[in-house]
């Protein structure tokens, strides 16, 4: 049976560290207290020394990995001299211990160990304390206990379920960030009633919450003069329709994001600040925001720049439906690499939409109108369509938002160049 | 218009004025919610207020002070024989104990905008009821709190029509002080009144059909008071049954189980309480009644009517005032949208005589019962410095502890001032703390309380 060592707590709040050198060797037999391994934190370069005697039986880090606290650095076979030995501390598993997990629960069925506050707390987020390991001395649930217990649940819940939840006990939203401050007594100025959100109004809320938290939002204006793009989709409208197909904007928006994506693939593509790295999308599947009854909810369309107009639009006239009906499946709704909220229908000179966490960027359509513009020092009557580039500033500047954005204007405001990609 | 006429439409209804009911509509108040209370009496406070705890500690005060001075002649303090009158006495209680928390109440109730309706409340429906008496009227209600408490009951087969016997609210009035009770029952309220009446010069007999006082609490807690009372009663008969109760003349002829016919000038009848469920038109709601005559509830207080709660004695065991008050404001809380729920561990019990007996939580004798391991530490008050400087060592402190983690499930204690020394007990069960918890926490020098710490100590022996 080997025993394993784990990145241990290296206090001051560091969660990981760097590997920078293996002092040891698989094979290596090593006393107690010998030096395993150097590694970097962000506040020092630190030795780790032995917690045990033993045989190093795998080594499981190289030099220049960076590891979490609790992860498995090194394998050790049973102590040759264990008997010799006193025992090391035993080290932290390197998985949480589910298998001692105890219900918190006293054997008897009495009460669950845990202050009237935390009590109280686990009421407000739905916690049933009876399921929750308590940390504390004499196995007691604290409400960090509670807390993660409520965290943990709301993990394991199946997204996108379409039955609406019965109502039951409330349930918080997951926080973000800071923690607000509560809330006021409402009742003190009048009557209030309560309603609790649905399944989809808690998704929406939670994924705004942390997209507008984590994200530093930054949005590019622009105008695109479509004149020539709404002449030609009138003249094709009936021929599209004679193949069952109805022609609009956003197809045209889709394949035009699409083309403007290649040329920017920082703008297809998720950060992962931990790594810290880009994660660039080879492949362009963009969400359309579609407002149902519900709510919002963000449809995807596979493959846009490998697709055909008519086909792009074909899909998005079902998907559409498919998602107003409610019957989208999960896949319908995953995997999206950029997203278009197109409001034009509803009015509006323009929106500043968040962007749809891990996606870096959204383009926002506003209503087209004709308007007054100065073509070659005449006035003219022109269509324009205001845009907007909301993009996460950590992955792109303004500079290049501009860029991008004026890609997009241009593909829409010269349809000929757009043709030869349709 | 006519008054019977008039329906007034209010958010939440408070049958009974007690301390379920007045907590519950004071902190609907305070939620913004409207509630009014509907009491026979108009008035806030209940039988705790009028005929229970209020006027019952207010009379063993004096039962203490006059054993205080009468144990004083022990360290050289002689104020000779105690006289006592009993007109004084009443007034004292009616209008500077009684009276006094009374008017607070109604002040309470006045800055919150609680208004209380005289009369007595018969339910016509879910959303409904009508207010006989007094004041007649139609409530219309979004919520109803029931918390109509509970009323001394009587013994079968000896209801003798006589205003010499009398029960708990009778016996607190002291219309005189007979020269010979009979106390029926040895539970608190026959201990606590018939220490008051020994006290105030009465011969009491005390007669209990178990085979101890204080059924139930564990023998150790209850044996320095039976010790105490083995004194000041006449004779204390355990295992015992009074078979038939008849007046003759002045006085009441009583047949004692195994006993010659004895004669008592007055007989008390303290044998429990029993809710008040009945009359209130109940059957008009879905408000389900057990068998026991108790309205049930959830942990939310909520009754299986979804428009009406309950709180209090009338919906069973244990039947005390702060259960009643906590339950107020949970349900209040819960009406108001709150994840509020009477989830409470433990629910502390007081004997305020001479000496006091309280406990909470798991009790030892409940853990026998139960089959469940425990550990008990028990600390005689022999040793304390703070129970020497008073004269008065026949106290205990006991602590029920589980053996594996060591939490606090329950404790115990008595002595002088046990009804304020349980209150650590009480938060520490409720809090679910370790024996080591109350062990490291610094308890004042030369106090009562050390006597937890030092109980606790003896568990962390070793550890």
């Amino acid at each position: 049976m080997s025993r394993a060592f784990v990145l241990p707590d290296l206090g001051e709040g560091l969660t990981e560290a760097e590997i920078v050198s293996v002092l040891v060797h698989e094979g290596d037999v090593i006393r107690e207290d010998a030096p395993l391994l150097e590694v970097e934190t962000d506040k020092a370069q630190v030795e780790i020394p032995s917690p045990m005697s033993g045989r190093v039986e795998k080594i499981h880090v190289q030099p220049g990995q960076t590891v979490k606290v609790g992860a498995v650095l090194i394998s050790f076979a049973d102590s040759t001299d264990g008997g010799a030995v006193r025992a090391a501390p035993a080290p932290p598993a390197a998985a949480p211990p589910a298998t001692e997990a105890r219900p918190a629960r006293a054997r008897d069925g009495g009460p669950v160990p845990a202050t009237p506050a935390t009590r109280r707390l686990a009421r407000e987020l739905g916690v049933d304390l009876g399921g929750v390991r308590g940390t504390a001395p004499g196995g007691r649930v604290t409400d960090e206990d509670v807390r993660a217990a409520a965290g943990s649940t709301r993990g394991v819940t199946a997204p996108a379920a379409r039955a609406p939840a019965p109502p039951v006990e409330t349930r918080p939203l997951a926080p973000v960030g800071v923690e607000p401050p509560p809330l006021p007594r409402f009742e003190q100025w009048g009557p209030v009633e309560r309603a609790p959100l649905s399944h989809l109004r808690r998704t929406i809320a939670e994924r705004m919450a942390l997209s507008a938290s984590v994200i530093p939002h930054v949005t590019h204006f622009d105008r695109a003069d479509i004149t020539e793009l709404d002449a030609i989709i009138r003249r094709t409208l009936d021929a599209a329709r004679g193949r069952g197909v109805t022609l609009t904007l956003t197809s045209f928006l889709l394949k035009a994001a699409a083309l403007a994506l290649k040329a920017h693939p920082q703008f297809n593509a998720s950060l992962d600040p931990a790594a810290g790295e880009m994660i660039l999308k080879r492949y362009c599947h963009l969400g359309i925001a579609v407002a149902t009854d519900r709510g919002l909810i963000v449809p995807v369309i596979r493959d846009v720049d490998r697709k055909p107009l008519l086909e792009l639009a074909r899909e998005l006239g079902a998907l559409a439906q498919r998602v107003r009906e409610g019957k989208a499946s999960l896949d319908d709704l995953r995997g999206g690499t950029f997203t278009i909220t197109n409001i034009g229908a509803l009015g509006g000179t323009g929106a500043i939409p968040i962007i749809n966490y891990p996606e870096v960027a959204i383009l926002g359509v506003a209503r087209g109108r004709e308007e007054a513009v100065v073509r070659d020092g005449q006035i003219v009557a022109r269509l324009m369509l205001p845009l907007t580039l909301t993009f996460d500033h950590r992955i792109a500047d303004g500079a290049d938002g501009a860029r991008f954005a004026a890609d997009i204007v241009r593909l829409l405001e010269h349809p000929d160049h757009l043709l030869l990609e349709l | 218009m006519v008054m019977g006429d008039l329906v007034r439409e209010v958010d939440v209804a408070v049958v009974g004025g007690g301390p379920g009911g007045y907590s519950a509509a004071f902190r609907c108040a305070e939620l913004g919610l409207e509630a009014v209370v509907v009491d026979a009496g108009k008035r806030l406070g209940g039988a705790c207020l009028y005929e229970g705890c209020i006027p019952s500690k207010a009379l063993l005060h004096v039962a203490t002070v006059m054993h205080e001075v009468e144990r004083a002649r022990e360290f050289g303090l002689d104020y000779g024989e105690p006289r006592l009158s009993v007109d004084a006495l009443q007034k004292w209680k009616a209008e500077r104990v009684v009276g006094k928390l009374a008017r607070g109440l109604a002040g309470v109730a006045r800055s919150r905008g609680v208004d209380v309706i005289g009369g007595r409340a018969v339910f016509e429906d879910s959303r409904g009821l009508r207010v006989e008496g007094e004041e007649p009227q139609k409530i219309r209600f979004k919520h109803a709190i029931i918390a109509t408490g509970s009323a001394p009951a009587t013994l079968p087969g000896l209801a003798a029509a006589s205003e010499r016997v009398m029960d708990s609210t009778s016996a607190l009035e002291v219309v005189d002080v007979p020269e010979r009770l009979l106390v029926i029952g040895g539970g608190y309220i026959g201990l606590e009144l018939g220490t008051v009446y020994a006290a105030l010069g009465s011969q009491v007999t005390l007669v209990e059909m178990t085979d101890g006082l204080l059924p139930g609490v564990d023998r150790d807690l209850v044996q320095p008071l039976a010790r105490r009372v083995e004194k000041l009663f006449t004779a204390i008969h355990l295992n015992t049954r009074v078979t038939a109760l008849r007046a003759s003349g002045a006085r009441l002829e009583v047949e004692i189980e195994g006993r010659n016919a004895q004669g008592f000038d007055r007989v008390l009848v303290a044998v429990g309480r029993r809710p008040q469920s009945a009359g209130l038109g109940l059957e008009t709601t879905r408000v389900r009644v057990d068998e026991r005559a108790c309205v049930v509830i959830d942990t939310r207080c909520r009754t299986s009517d979804p428009h009406i709660y309950a709180v209090g004695d009338v919906t069973g065991e244990p039947l005390l005032a702060h259960r009643a008050m906590r339950q107020g404001k949970v349900v209040a809380e819960v009406m108001a949208g709150r994840p509020a729920a009477f989830d409470n561990v433990v629910v502390p019990a007081v004997v305020f005589t001479d000496p006091e007996v309280a406990w909470c939580g798991l009790t030892e004798t409940e853990a026998q019962r139960a089959g469940r391991a425990v550990k008990v530490a028990k600390v005689q008050w022999a040793a304390s410095g703070r129970a020497a400087t008073l004269g008065r060592s026949d106290g205990l402190t006991k602590l029920v502890v589980d053996p594996e983690s060591g939490r606090v499930l329950g404790a115990g204690v008595v002595g002088p001032g046990a009804g304020e020394l349980i209150a650590e007990g009480a938060l520490a069960v409720e809090t679910a703390a370790l024996a080591e918890d109350v062990a490291a926490t610094i308890h004042a020098h030369p106090t009562l309380s050390e006597s937890w710490m030092e109980a606790a100590e003896t568990l962390l022996k070793g550890a």
